[in-house]
């Protein structure tokens, strides 16, 4: 058994539900033991680090001191929370003014795909795949701040990662190449300039079907609400024109087995159901 | 330039206040456009990000702070990782958006500052983004209540969408940590 804090944010308390039940789902059947972290405030997000920077370090280092009263990492599965507490860290160490006390950033924050990714978890994971994605092509969809900027993600290969198509195989599936992986949805500017989002969103739908995926695949809240909900006029594709997008965690649940992948699959708004039930995956 | 052009402080070009606001010198750059090539939004900016650095560079501040390119950014870093002389261009994106707030100056994009005003007043006033909240604290402001209305209830209808928000106990915190950001931004 393994203990961990948990952030959850606020997009999996809410539009990204199916994130936080597949995320705690898969963890439960890998033993790990997640601490949701106690009164968590919102980690700022964009609209913090487009107004002001001791606005956007002091907001994630909040959670960051409530997270250091426990000896054990803090996972966070929203990848925008994510960059803005390595963010934060860093700010914190450059900027202590912004800060009424010092923060000395003692409390591991780990990504949850990159978590999972872990040389000794994967082979967890792969030890508890009883249903294999055999004949499922799925298209790796990072994003942006999965991988960027590199100085705070630890990745290298920013520019064409493969840890979550690495961990897709594992689970049997196959990670077709393409190369929109990193390429933004245009985020948070849906609320306010929708046009762009779906210009964004709809490019990078059309390549996963041009490279004959059957599901994305994500790790992002934004990006697949992003993807999820703006397929309507999507140009049809070897007679697709529209494709599901899953979590990393919902693919991870279905190949363990997980009782309640359909409930979480069911939230979607572009049906991935009819799609994995054809492959005989449901 | 205009005669409303907002000053800078005496014996400081716009040049030194984007460099001491970012901490990045983009008078390093040397106009090889591989940011405006690899901008995913560039086809919605008034200015290309190459661009945004020369007229930094001339002093044009209101021209500047007033684009919508400054908005537009989506913040993707996709320009910082690939910029040859290390420039952190969306660093600066960030330090030009703050420099324009807190000049009080007239946004390019108008809505775009109004929902991060409105996404912080959300955090202020419950610690955590009650989704719901925020989208009609957002609509009460642009009036466009219509739009995205449908899948809105598709969302609700799969049970994405909370009715009420959570209850909060660490209000003082937050509430200091606003007070902070609000004396700073009135300096």
């Amino acid at each position: 058994m393994k203990d961990v804090t948990y952030y959850p944010g606020c997009s999996l308390h809410g539009t990204a539900r199916e994130y936080d039940e597949s995320f705690r789902g898969v963890s439960k059947l890998l033993d790990i033991s997640l601490h949701e972290l106690e009164d968590w405030t919102c980690c700022g997000s964009t609209s913090a680090h487009c107004s002001d920077e001791a606005l956007a370090v002091a907001l994630p280092v909040r959670n960051l001191r409530i997270a250091e009263r426990h000896d054990r990492e803090m996972v966070v599965p929203c990848v925008a929370c994510y960059s803005r507490f390595k963010a934060a860290e860093a700010g914190a160490k450059e900027h202590p003014e912004y800060l009424p006390s010092p923060y000395e950033a003692k409390v591991s924050v780990r990504y949850a795909l990159d978590f999972f990714c872990d040389a000794a978890m994967i082979g967890e994971v792969k030890a508890r795949v009883v249903k294999p994605l055999t004949g499922l092509k799925v298209a790796c969809y990072y994003g942006c701040l999965a991988v960027r900027p590199p100085h705070l993600t630890g990745v290298v290969k920013y520019e064409n990662p493969d840890h979550m198509d690495r961990l897709m195989e594992m689970l049997g599936a196959e990670a077709v190449p393409w190369s929109y992986k990193t390429d933004c949805c245009g985020a948070s500017l849906v609320m306010t300039r929708t046009d762009i989002v779906v210009d964004l969103s709809q490019r990078i739908l059309s390549m996963a079907l041009e490279a004959g995926a059957d599901c994305i695949v994500t790790g992002c809240t934004m990006c697949h609400a992003n993807l999820d909900t703006r397929q309507a006029g999507l140009p049809a594709e070897g007679g697709r024109n529209g494709i599901p997008v899953l979590y990393f965690t919902e693919a991870m649940g279905l190949a363990m087995g997980h009782k309640e992948a359909g409930k979480w699959l069911g939230r979607h708004l572009t049906d991935p159901i009819k799609a994995l039930s054809n492959k005989g995956l449901l | 330039m205009s005669k409303n052009e907002p000053k800078t402080p005496p014996g400081s070009s716009f040049l030194e206040e984007v460099v001491d606001a970012s901490k990045v010198d983009i008078r390093a750059c040397y106009q090889c456009r591989k940011c405006s090539a690899g901008c995913p939004v560039v086809s919605a900016m008034d200015i290309l990000p190459n661009q945004v650095i020369r007229q930094i560079q001339y002093g044009r501040r209101e021209k500047v702070l007033t684009s919508g390119s400054i908005w537009i950014c989506a913040s993707c870093h996709t320009c910082s990782v690939r910029c040859p002389n290390d420039i952190d261009f969306a660093q600066v994106m960030d330090a030009l958006r703050h420099i324009a707030l807190r000049s009080g100056i007239s946004a390019g994009e108008k809505g775009i500052p109004v929902f991060h005003k409105s996404f912080l007043d959300s955090i202020k006033s419950a610690g955590r983004i009650h989704e719901l909240s925020l989208i009609l604290r957002f609509k009460l402001k642009t009036r466009d209540f219509l739009k995205d209305a449908g899948l809105g209830w598709q969302m609700f209808r799969r049970g994405k969408i909370k009715v009420f928000p959570q209850s909060f106990t660490g209000g003082k915190e937050v509430k200091a940590i606003f007070n902070a950001y609000e004396r700073g931004a009135t300096k």
